[in-house]
């Protein structure tokens, strides 16, 4: 019997009275990939922020399918718990790799640091599977010991990915991933997370403004403009039968390019 | 003992203040209790945390013993048993097994400590997680809820810029199997001393206004790796004054030619196994 991964009820958050994402409801079934797309400032960021408890939202709740088969409202559960959540059953990948890696230690150490923190202590086991993940996110086995601050932005952004599925999460969230980088290191690393994304079975929310990227990854999609959601539904068909007139406009503004 | 002090310097009422913070440090071991760090007469780095503790606990019959890196005659040690020579009028000693309460720099004597005495440790830098961490409000949230992975982290980066555990000094332990803590630069060759020890220790830091403690017998283990575990410091030749191949050596250099000798950093250890020998 199958149920949804995480249940996301009527989720609203404002600031200064100012609406950033006002009832937001979804389901996000495991294996699935969301795409939340919309204009700038239309409450992506925000919902993610929501949904990943990294923010606490005004109202609304979001229920979480735990890996002992609960399934929790993640505002009931103890601080304890839920960093514990985020930093095994979760990934979280930012916009500016800077956010999510640890600069001031080497690439190996960035992604063994989550095996380190669920106890493990066997060194040599750590470093071949710093490795393996290094190797699986298409980075030279030769470059383990460097500093992050070396590396390339596309390099970051695969590091980060790895420093992240390492503890095989089930459930990742994205914030325009792809933001930062130039067109043909976009599409390296679009090719990759799909990839892993198939491979893995993973279940993500993935925030961004380019429905490129939203085609190429998503499954469904939740079009959202002035905090609220205005259109839902999968990707393929929201994209080729936009019903919402500001979708409609989206889309055919793509399509022009 | 020089009149209009009180007793050991502080005044009763912060004397009582930082009385509470060790009963509350020695009840949670490990644990970094929050102090009043008081202005002392002399300069942060000099030991101010170490010697509020000090003053806190010390009585008239009190024995005071002074080490800094293991010497008793370092201006640093000389200045702070004057100190409470001239505010306290109690006795001193450089011998480890005459003292009631050592205060320490940089080394734990290397003779076994008993049950009636106690060792205070002046503490730079309490927060072993800082280097990785700087954010207090995380760093109090990672021991609440025992996140001590970071602290591999640094001993992860360790092996794999020098092949092998590189850190030497201010090495981290857990204390009783909860708090991960610093020793205070102690050498690592040390750590081994602080664990299941007779004599409590109690750690002062005073321009970060925080004391710890390890009460007596009571666990402390260093951390490692399964296939990287603690080892301390070994040297090729035994102390060149006492022949000891036990202790842990300082490195003098003779001349301008490169020559030089290893002797015991403990030298009060050092000229009781002399005296022994002879
Ligand atoms: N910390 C904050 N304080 C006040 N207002 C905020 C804060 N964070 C976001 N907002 C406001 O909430 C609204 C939604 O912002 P959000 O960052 O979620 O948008 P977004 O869709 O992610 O935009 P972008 O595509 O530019 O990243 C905006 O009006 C923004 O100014
Ligand atoms: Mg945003
Ligand atoms: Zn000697």
């Amino acid at each position: 019997m199958t149920k949804p991964l995480l249940v996301a009820e009527n989720i609203s958050k404002y600031y200064d009275g100012r609406v950033a994402c006002e009832k937001v409801n979804f389901e996000l079934w495991p294996g699935e990939v969301l795409a939340i797309v919309g204009e700038s400032g239309s409450g992506k960021t925000t919902l993610l922020k929501c949904l990943s408890m990294q923010i606490a939202p005004n109202a609304g709740r979001v229920l979480y399918s735990l890996r002992d088969g609960r399934t929790e409202s993640l505002s009931d559960l103890s601080e304890a718990e839920r960093r514990f959540l985020m930093r095994t059953d979760w990934g979280f990948v930012h916009q500016d790799p800077r956010e999510g890696l640890r600069m001031g230690v080497s690439a190996g150490a960035n992604v063994g640091e989550r095996l380190m923190a669920v106890g493990e202590r066997h060194y040599g086991r750590i470093r071949s599977t710093a490795l393996d993940w290094l190797n699986r996110v298409e980075i030279a086995g030769d470059r383990i010991d460097e500093s992050p601050r070396n590396y390339s932005g596309g390099m970051r952004q695969r590091l980060q990915i790895a420093r992240n599925l390492v503890t095989a999460p089930r459930l990742v969230f994205m914030d325009e991933p792809t933001g930062g980088l130039d067109v043909s290191v976009q599409a390296r690393l679009l090719d990759l997370l799909r990839g892993l994304v198939r491979t893995l079975g993973l279940s993500v929310v993935i925030v961004t403004h380019d429905l490129a990227v939203a085609r190429l990854l998503s499954t469904r999609i939740l079009v959202m403009q002035q905090g609220k959601v205005i259109e839902t539904g999968l990707t393929d068909q929201v994209l080729e039968d936009p019903q919402a007139p500001y979708t409609q406009l989206l889309v055919s503004s793509v399509l022009q390019v | 003992m020089t009149t209009g002090y009180n007793f050991a310097y502080l005044n009763e009422q912060t004397k009582r203040m930082i009385r509470r913070a060790l009963l509350k440090a020695v009840a949670i071991p490990g644990y970094q209790v929050p102090f009043a760090s008081r202005e002392m007469p002399m300069p942060y780095g000099w030991g101010t945390g170490g010697v509020q503790v000090t003053a806190s606990i010390l009585t008239p019959g009190d024995t005071l013993k002074v080490i800094d890196q293991g010497a008793d005659d370092t201006t640093n040690a000389v200045s702070i048993r004057k100190f409470f020579v001239r505010t306290a009028g109690v006795a001193t000693t450089e011998e480890t097994e005459k003292a009631s309460i050592i205060q320490t720099r940089h080394r734990v004597p290397e003779a076994s400590l008993r049950e009636d005495q106690i060792l205070v440790y002046q503490v730079p830098i309490p927060e072993p997680l800082r280097f990785l961490e700087p954010r207090e409000t995380e760093t109090r949230k990672m021991h609440a809820l025992e996140e001590y992975g970071i602290m591999h982290v640094k001993l992860y980066e360790d092996i794999a810029r020098h092949g092998h555990i590189a850190t030497a000094y201010a090495y981290p332990a857990k204390v009783n199997g909860r708090y991960v803590f610093d020793p205070s630069p102690i050498p690592k060759f040390d750590n081994p001393k602080l664990d299941d020890c007779a004599a409590l220790q109690l750690f002062g830091a005073g321009r970060e206004k925080r004391i710890y403690a390890v009460p007596p017998y009571t666990k402390v283990t260093s951390l490692d790796f399964e296939d990287h575990p603690f080892s301390v410091q070994k040297w090729e030749e035994p102390c060149a004054l006492c022949g000891s191949t036990t202790t842990y050596l300082d490195e003098i250099i003779l001349d301008d030619k490169g020559k030089r000798m290893f002797v015991c950093s403990d030298t009060d250890h050092c000229r009781k196994a002399q005296e022994k020998a002879a």
